[in-house]
């Protein structure tokens, strides 16, 4: 893809870097970080374990702030956005899928899906429901809706945080091993419902992978060595 | 703020063992403050209404006429002036009916009643008892006493003949309804009455010495004509005695004396038993404080994953600090419900196990709405409060820990 683009790159990372710890005594575990993701790409994010993906996608995510170098999300700078804002733009504009699926065990998988947009609209509205069972439908899910998590497969609870993570219809859905503890008939099928979505919807996804033969299946494959895009 | 009542009550519903811990102890707390705040103000009215029964809230008398001499500390001679007394000459109030037209027109009484009084004996046959004649116009006593409800035979009627006489004096004398008791004061002077009343106002003492008797009779009885010996006072508000006192007397140039400064015992009693009661409250509500907050904080730590999968999908921390003060606050609130309507019948069953000898229960059990307002409204802030720690705590945790530590 052109380095230069007329419309806006959803993501552009400068020379971004990660450092941890205090007094001294720190480690630095991205060392400046390029990468520019365009609307609508499909990438794999893949590594070596402790290559630094998780962070980078925290970052991405804004859940963490880098230590150096800058990130623009959909044009806008967020390094200097306070943290109110930041928190505002992650909920309006990202959508996370994690390894451990993280819903939330006291809620129906309807309740984790409206979540995204009860706290967006600060109230419950019949149109959220509407969209959640719409969306549960979507990921196979129809006839699981009032199930709380813990009565769900490993596979079917992915679906949920599928489904929840396009719940705002974000732009940009971030996913950190999304099949890692699902067995291989079931991550193929969350990986094609990904690649569905992609295609439906044109929204972004960036994925973190351990599986090459995932990552062969995405239209772009991003590779962290040591804190360090290779290729 | 759906969302917030939503997470808040979603979150106490899921801990259903620490919520209902919290609660218990926010139920325990209210009631006992309930219980002891309605036993206190039922014990504490009787006891003023029982003291009050038979005493003016204000009791005027004529100037200090001690005599008075000034000892200057200059001098270098020892001082043995002995401050005298006057003799034994009762003291008077003059224009007694300008200063009752006078005390009448103020807003704050809503009584007055002119009263002489001094020692007599009583004398029947061969008996002699030392009695206090007390020389009141009937309707305006009544006002200040109610002596009508006093009555155990007889009636309250005071006339030139007629008097009323205490049961226990009446017992002494063998005195009954219509016999005649004849009045003698130490200077000679007498008079004979007829027995038309005998009350018991609950006092032995005053059921022993009190006689009735018109104003003017005690007057001539007492060498006082024209005077009164002091004026008694009903007003409005019990409690503003003490500082009205002060205002009456410095309108009449009398001495003034408030029911609660004759009854300064009782009223350090009741004052020492009010902080005894605001010290075991605040306790209370203390030890309430930190259950809710201990099981919070618990509650936090329990729940950062949660908290950080929404703080992850766009929760604010503010949202995260509300949802934790709003289940402070329904906590108290609920809880303080509970308790009102547990400490309430607490107390009622407590009044009806307390009964005197007579059947009649010892004390007045007080239940006001402004109580359990007030009993809810601090319960609800103290959940607020007690949760501030732990909803701090929470809005301070950090997603990306949550997130990766599963
Ligand atoms: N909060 C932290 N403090 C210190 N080091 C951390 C922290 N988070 C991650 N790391 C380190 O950063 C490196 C990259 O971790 P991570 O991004 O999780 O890698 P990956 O997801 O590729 O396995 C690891 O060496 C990890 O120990
Ligand atoms: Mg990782």
């Amino acid at each position: 893809m052109s380095e230069h683009t007329i419309h806006t790159p959803i993501l552009q990372l400068t020379d971004v870097r990660k450092e941890y710890g205090s007094d001294g005594i720190t480690t630095e575990v991205l060392h400046g970080i390029s990468l520019t993701m365009e609307q609508g790409e499909f990438t794999a994010l893949i590594g070596p374990s402790g290559s630094g993906k998780s962070t980078l996608l925290n970052i991405i995510g804004l859940l963490e702030q880098p230590t150096g170098g800058s990130l623009l999300m959909q044009g806008r700078e967020t390094g200097t956005m306070p943290e109110e804002e930041l928190t505002r733009l992650r909920g309006k504009s990202i959508g996370f899928v994690f390894q451990f699926h993280h819903l939330i065990p006291a809620f129906t998988a309807l309740e984790n899906v409206m979540l995204p947009l009860m706290l967006e609209e600060g109230r419950l509205t019949p149109e959220q429901r509407e969209r959640a069972v719409w969306l549960l439908t979507r990921v196979g899910l129809a006839d699981r809706v009032d199930f709380k998590p813990g009565k769900l497969s490993g596979g079917q609870q992915q679906r949920v945080a599928i489904a929840r993570a396009l719940a705002v219809n974000p732009p940009l859905v971030l996913a950190d091993e999304p099949t890692g503890n699902l067995d291989t008939a079931a991550a193929d099928g969350i990986f094609k419902l990904l690649y569905e979505i992609n295609r439906e919807s044109g929204t972004t996804f960036l994925i973190v992978t351990h599986d090459p033969r995932l990552a062969k299946r995405c239209s772009r494959v991003v590779e962290l060595v040591d804190g360090r895009v290779v290729s | 703020m759906r969302i917030d009542w939503l997470l808040a009550l979603r979150f106490l519903r899921e801990g259903r063992a620490q919520t209902l811990f919290m609660l218990g102890g926010v139920v325990m707390g209210v009631g006992v403050i309930v219980f002891l705040i309605s036993l206190i103000t039922g014990l504490q009215r009787s006891i003023i209404a029982k003291t009050l029964g038979t005493q003016a809230h204000v009791v005027m008398r004529p100037p200090d006429d001690e005599a008075r001499r000034i000892i200057k500390p200059s001098s270098t001679l020892a001082v043995s002036a002995n401050i005298e007394r006057r003799a034994q000459r009762l003291s008077s109030i003059l224009q007694w009916q300008q200063v009752i037209r006078l005390l009448e027109s103020r807003k704050e009484v809503t009584a007055v009643s002119p009263l002489v009084s001094g020692p007599s004996f009583a004398v029947r046959g061969n008996a002699t008892k030392s009695v206090a004649l007390m020389g009141v116009e009937p309707e305006r006593y009544t006002a200040i006493v109610p002596m009508s409800s006093f009555m155990k035979e007889g009636a309250f009627r005071i006339t030139a003949n007629d008097a009323a006489i205490g049961i226990d004096l009446a017992r002494d004398l063998g005195a009954s309804l219509g016999d005649k008791i004849r009045l003698q004061t130490a200077d000679g002077r007498s008079e004979t009455i007829t027995v038309a009343g005998i009350f018991d106002v609950g006092i032995r003492d005053l059921n022993r010495r009190w006689v009735f008797i018109t104003l003017r009779s005690a007057q001539n009885l007492l060498d006082l004509v024209g005077g009164v010996s002091s004026i008694d006072v009903a007003i409005r508000d019990l409690f503003a005695a003490e500082v009205l006192s002060g205002r009456l007397a410095a309108l009449t140039g009398l001495t003034a004396e408030s029911w609660m400064k004759t009854n300064a015992q009782l009223m350090v009693g009741l004052r020492s038993q009010n902080a005894s009661s605001y010290l075991i409250q605040f306790f209370v509500i203390v030890s309430v404080a930190f259950g809710i907050a201990s099981v919070l904080v618990v509650s936090v730590i329990q729940k950062s994953r949660e908290i950080g999968i929404l703080r992850a999908m766009g929760c604010s921390r503010q949202r995260i600090l509300r949802v934790f003060l709003l289940q402070g606050g329904i906590v108290g609130l609920a809880g303080s419900l509970l308790g009102c309507g547990v400490g309430a019948a607490l107390v009622t069953f407590f009044a009806r196990t307390a009964i005197n000898p007579d059947g009649t229960q010892v004390f007045p059990v007080v239940l006001e709405l402004h109580m359990f307002l007030l009993a809810a409204g601090v319960a609800t802030i103290t959940g607020i409060l007690a949760a501030a720690a732990p909803a701090v705590r929470a809005s301070k945790l950090d997603p990306v820990v949550a997130i990766r530590n599963v």
